[in-house]
């Protein structure tokens, strides 16, 4: 019996263990998954949690729920790979033989990566939204704030879900105007990239965006460091922002056990062929999501579409035949822009976010690059998809190479 | 010397195509610039090089700072108001962008 070793169970775990048990055969293999918890959190509404916009149990689902039930589950932390013998060390000192592994471990902030993040604000005064943990504090924190200057800061790129950060910003503006307290609020976009928006015709499009919510851009904000004493966030160019509440979207990572296993690059993503999804260095370990270092942007909707890449492509491998190169770096993502409406944009590797209409050519119903109210539903009922569709590997009713129908060049 | 205007740059005064870099160019970029370029300058430019031809892109300040000896406060000296910007205009490479 050969072992199909999936390390992770989060989006892209959880959707490959469904799509493999269809395509391998159950005779010939086990398929064994290990995440160190048994919740499945749906991350894309941790953004609203702050806001009220969801309770914290909407968020929570049981990872066994949504595998097949022929797929073994282990709960632990993972040690190291050593792909020599192929082998995984689990935490306890458990060693896992596999034929093939998937390495579906994603991303996790590393606050402790700047210097005085957590240092007595933390979790008092400074929230991140990316964990259950920050964006439910954050929430009760909200509850009671009744004014002041709020800071919302990305750290460095790349970050999980680039778009998140303006959209917090985006209904930040919104929450406050609904409570009556948006004179008395200050809102501050810190970010280290040249702008809020930077591709040219986003740029276009939206560039007046901020503006009109009365957001205050600071943008080439490389960070240097926190004072919680003084509640300031300084640069290395010699900028300081005070703020009365600080929002950090601190470095992102990819596991430890990558680092650990020499298997990741600077922040522990798995440099992986952008195109075949395979491990640059071992063809019989995969990568899938925010784990890999491709450039592409960290989204479950990204990992979604490498999905159909990457199991054509370990089955090509299994019997012997040359891999596609077709994972084009599609990204598919529903903006949140507050007042009840939301823009999305579809983009890969070599096109920008487009206007136009997705997926029809003028019908749509969803406006590219524009705000629209059926873009929010979209984004509402977009959870309904996750649950009954995206993770249980069943086919999306939108092409997985990105299209240039309805898209206005 | 190199002409700089035989080259394209955008309006932002990138280099529109990466691959017509050449060492002598980055000296007349620097100018334009107002970089005096020094053999610490060239640790930066050679390995942002390095990255473009490996990954594609510039690299990100940290990436810089792991992997050569050049620390941020320097990388700030040698390259004012925006090291990430700079070095990547003066290495013929493109400003770092996100997704939108």
């Amino acid at each position: 019996m050969k072992t199909f070793l999936i390390l992770g169970g989060g989006t892209g775990g959880t959707i490959m263990a469904n799509k493999l048990v269809k395509r391998l055969d159950p005779q010939e293999w086990k398929i064994v998954i290990v995440d160190k918890s048994e919740i499945h959190y749906y991350q894309p509404g941790f953004l609203f949690i702050p806001f009220g916009m969801y309770k914290p149990e909407d968020v929570v689902e049981r990872k066994k729920s949504y595998l097949p039930s022929s797929v073994q589950f282990i709960q632990s932390e993972i040690e190291k790979i050593t792909p020599e013998e192929n082998e995984v060390t689990l935490k306890g000192g458990q060693v896992l033989h596999y034929d093939t592994l998937l390495i579906a471990s994603g991303t996790d902030i590393h606050p402790e990566e700047i210097e005085g993040m957590l240092d007595g604000g933390w979790y008092q005064n400074i929230f991140d939204f990316y964990t259950f943990e920050g964006t439910t504090k954050l929430a009760k924190f909200l509850e009671k704030f009744n004014g002041g200057r709020v800071v919302i800061n990305v750290a460095e790129m790349p970050i999980k879900c680039p778009v998140a950060p303006l959209e917090f910003a985006f209904l930040a503006d919104d929450y406050f105007v609904r409570r009556g307290i948006r004179s008395k609020v200050e809102l501050v976009y810190a970010t280290p990239l040249p702008g809020a928006f930077t591709k040219p015709r986003s740029s276009a499009a939206l560039g007046s965006m901020l503006d009109q919510k009365g957001i205050h851009l600071e943008p080439d904000f490389a960070i240097s460091g926190v004072d919680s004493s003084r509640n300031v966030l300084s640069s290395f160019d010699g900028r300081e922002l005070n703020y009365d509440l600080l929002v950090t979207i601190p470095t992102n990572m990819g596991a430890d056990f990558i680092g650990k296993s020499g298997l990741g690059d600077d922040l522990n993503f798995v440099p992986t062929n952008k195109a075949t999804l395979q491990s640059s260095k071992w063809e019989n370990i995969w990568v899938i999501g925010d784990a890999a270092n491709v450039p592409a942007s960290k989204a479950g909707a990204v990992t979604h579409f490498e999905s159909d890449t990457l199991i054509e492509n370990i089955v090509h491998q299994l019997k012997g035949e040359p891999l596609e190169e077709t994972f084009d770096g599609h990204a598919n993502c529903y903006i949140e822009s507050g007042h009840g409406k939301a823009l999305l944009i579809d983009f890969n590797y070599n096109t920008e976010p487009l206007p136009g209409t997705y997926p029809l050519p003028v019908v749509g119903p969803f406006s590219l690059l524009k705000e629209s109210t059926i873009n929010h539903w979209g984004k509402l009922a977009f959870k309904w998809m996750y649950w009954n569709l995206i993770v249980k590997g069943r086919p999306m009713p939108v092409s997985t190479q990105m299209s240039m129908v309805g898209k206005k060049p | 010397m190199v002409a700089i205007n035989d080259f394209k740059f955008d309006a932002d005064g990138y280099l529109v195509d990466p691959n017509t870099w050449t060492p002598e160019l980055a000296q007349a970029i620097a100018e334009r610039e107002g970089v005096t370029l020094t053999d610490r300058h060239w640790v930066v430019i050679n390995y942002a090089r390095a990255e473009y031809k490996a990954k594609g892109e510039a690299p990100t300040l940290r990436n810089i700072t792991k992997n050569t000896d050049v620390d941020t406060k320097e990388l700030y000296s040698l390259f004012p108001g925006g090291p990430g910007k700079k070095a990547a205009m003066v290495a013929g490479l493109h400003k770092p962008t996100g997704c939108i």
